[in-house]
């Protein structure tokens, strides 16, 4: 690991190439566990520095209700499963200058890709019906399955890259917090991260 | 296959060209086996010291001055004035498209792997700066061998590297494990492509599992990152045969 683990607010690569208003930065999750956000969120004491730095325009921190329009850069965690993800993805993709595809669900699929040996309505059986904690009884085993709340699934998960054009990678099960600040760090600075330094598949 | 250079009568010395050095080696050695003796790091996956060569992984493809094809550094000779490269961005593309494809090939998902941060192909992927996968997953449906009391097999992770089947037959002498099919639809097997536990010929030694680079052989019970390999033995049982 080359970059520092410890930053100050005088960090030379935090003043550089930073642009008078602020970067509208997003962080958004799509099919995934949310241990990326929380490593997002173990940046500590670095949140500060980063928050004097950009704009968190949209978050599951943030909530806004609409993915906002002119975003620098949106990290992007979990794959993309439902017809809900594809859309969001688009959206993202139309809306943002740089995106970046956060942990590996995001870049390889990872396990919201484990299902994809199944087809959905095997999944969904097993998921709502099979696995369901009530008795099995012949009311059980002609239960349907549920039609509200869980939005329609693509046939497989796929790894956001496979939808849209994605600007940055960044591997990892969650990435370490270090890997994450190190790539907002040289965003900042107008550097492109060399990403395999910091992390790697399933780190 | 090549027999290990090491078998052969030292001859003749040769003085060849590596990255720009000049070096020198005895005829007979490969071009991995001299640059490795002066420090020139030349990635390989199917590659064990110890094992004979196999050539399959074509990780360690090299450029020959004078040629256009490129060579498998483990499987070729050295000869007197080779100027040889073993790192441009030509090969270095090549060797990622190659990680890439076997990632792409099986179900790879590191997180929850035993192997993970302990697999070969995971750190080469990092050495080599692979940060994502270009080619469409394929997710076919592959089996798992668990029949037999202590080991593992998970064709899910399989990289076809036959390391298994070389240190079975040639320093365990069981001969169990061999590979069957072509290409795409190539699988290690045991004795007559049977469940393992029903091998007769395996003597449960664990040796395939300790060479396996990746995740596939394992030992049981092992849970999330947990299966480091131990090989210390293979140059241990090596060196105990020239000497
Ligand atoms: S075998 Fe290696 S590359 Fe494959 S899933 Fe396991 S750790 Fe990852
Ligand atoms: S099981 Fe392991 S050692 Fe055997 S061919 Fe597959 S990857 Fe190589």
């Amino acid at each position: 690991m080359t970059q520092s683990t410890t930053t100050t607010r005088s960090d030379p690569a935090l003043r550089g190439g930073i642009t008078p208003a602020k970067p509208r930065v997003a962080t958004v999750w799509l099919d995934g566990c949310s241990g990326c956000h929380m490593s997002f969120l173990d940046l500590d004491e670095r949140l500060f520095i980063l928050a004097e730095k950009v704009d968190i325009v949209c978050s599951p921190v943030v909530d806004p209700k609409e993915f906002p329009p002119d975003v620098d850069l949106c990290l992007v965690e979990g794959a993309v499963s439902s017809h809900h993800d594809l859309e969001k993805a688009k959206l993202i993709r139309a809306r943002s200058k740089v995106v970046a595809a956060l942990g590996d669900c995001a870049v390889t699929g990872n396990v919201p890709a484990m299902r994809n040996f199944w087809e959905v309505e095997e999944l969904f059986r097993r998921a709502y019906i099979e696995n369901a904690e009530y008795p099995d009884t012949p009311e059980k085993r002609k239960a349907n399955l549920p039609v509200l709340n869980v939005p329609p699934h693509e046939r497989i998960a796929r790894p956001l890259h496979e939808i849209i054009k994605v600007d940055l990678f960044i591997p990892g099960c969650p990435p370490p917090a270090d890997a994450i600040f190190y790539v907002l760090t040289e965003f900042l600075a107008g550097r492109s991260p060399n990403i395999t330094q910091v992390t790697r598949f399933g780190k | 296959m090549t027999m290990s250079p090491t078998t052969k009568p030292p001859a003749e010395s040769l003085t060849l060209t590596i990255d720009g050095k000049d070096v020198s080696c005895r005829s007979g050695q490969t071009i991995l086996d001299v640059a490795r003796e002066n420090d020139i790091d030349i990635p390989t996956l199917c590659q064990l010291d110890g094992l004979t060569t196999w050539g399959g992984c074509r990780l360690c493809l090299v450029e020959i001055a004078g040629s256009s094809k490129l060579f498998a550094s483990c499987a070729t000779q050295c000869t007197e004035g080779m100027n040889i490269t073993t790192q441009s961005d030509r090969l270095l593309n090549y060797r990622r498209m190659i990680l890439e494809m076997l990632f792409s090939e099986r179900n790879h998902i590191c997180a929850v792997c035993v192997s993970n941060g302990h697999c070969e192909l995971q750190s080469m992927a990092q050495k080599l700066g692979v940060t994502h996968i270009h080619l469409p997953y394929r997710y076919p449906k592959l089996t798992v061998d668990s029949s037999q009391d202590r080991f593992r097999l998970d064709h899910n992770r399989c990289i076809l590297c036959s390391r298994c089947v070389r240190v079975c037959g040639e320093i365990e002498g069981a001969h169990t494990k061999d590979l069957k099919g072509r290409g795409i639809k190539t699988f290690v097997i045991n004795d007559l492509d049977q469940p393992w536990a029903d091998a007769k010929s395996c003597t449960t030694c664990g040796k395939c599992v300790h060479v396996c680079p990746v995740g596939a052989l394992t030992e049981r019970g092992t849970a999330v990152s947990e299966m480091a390999k131990r090989r210390a033995f293979l140059p241990y049982l090596t060196s105990m045969r020239e000497h």
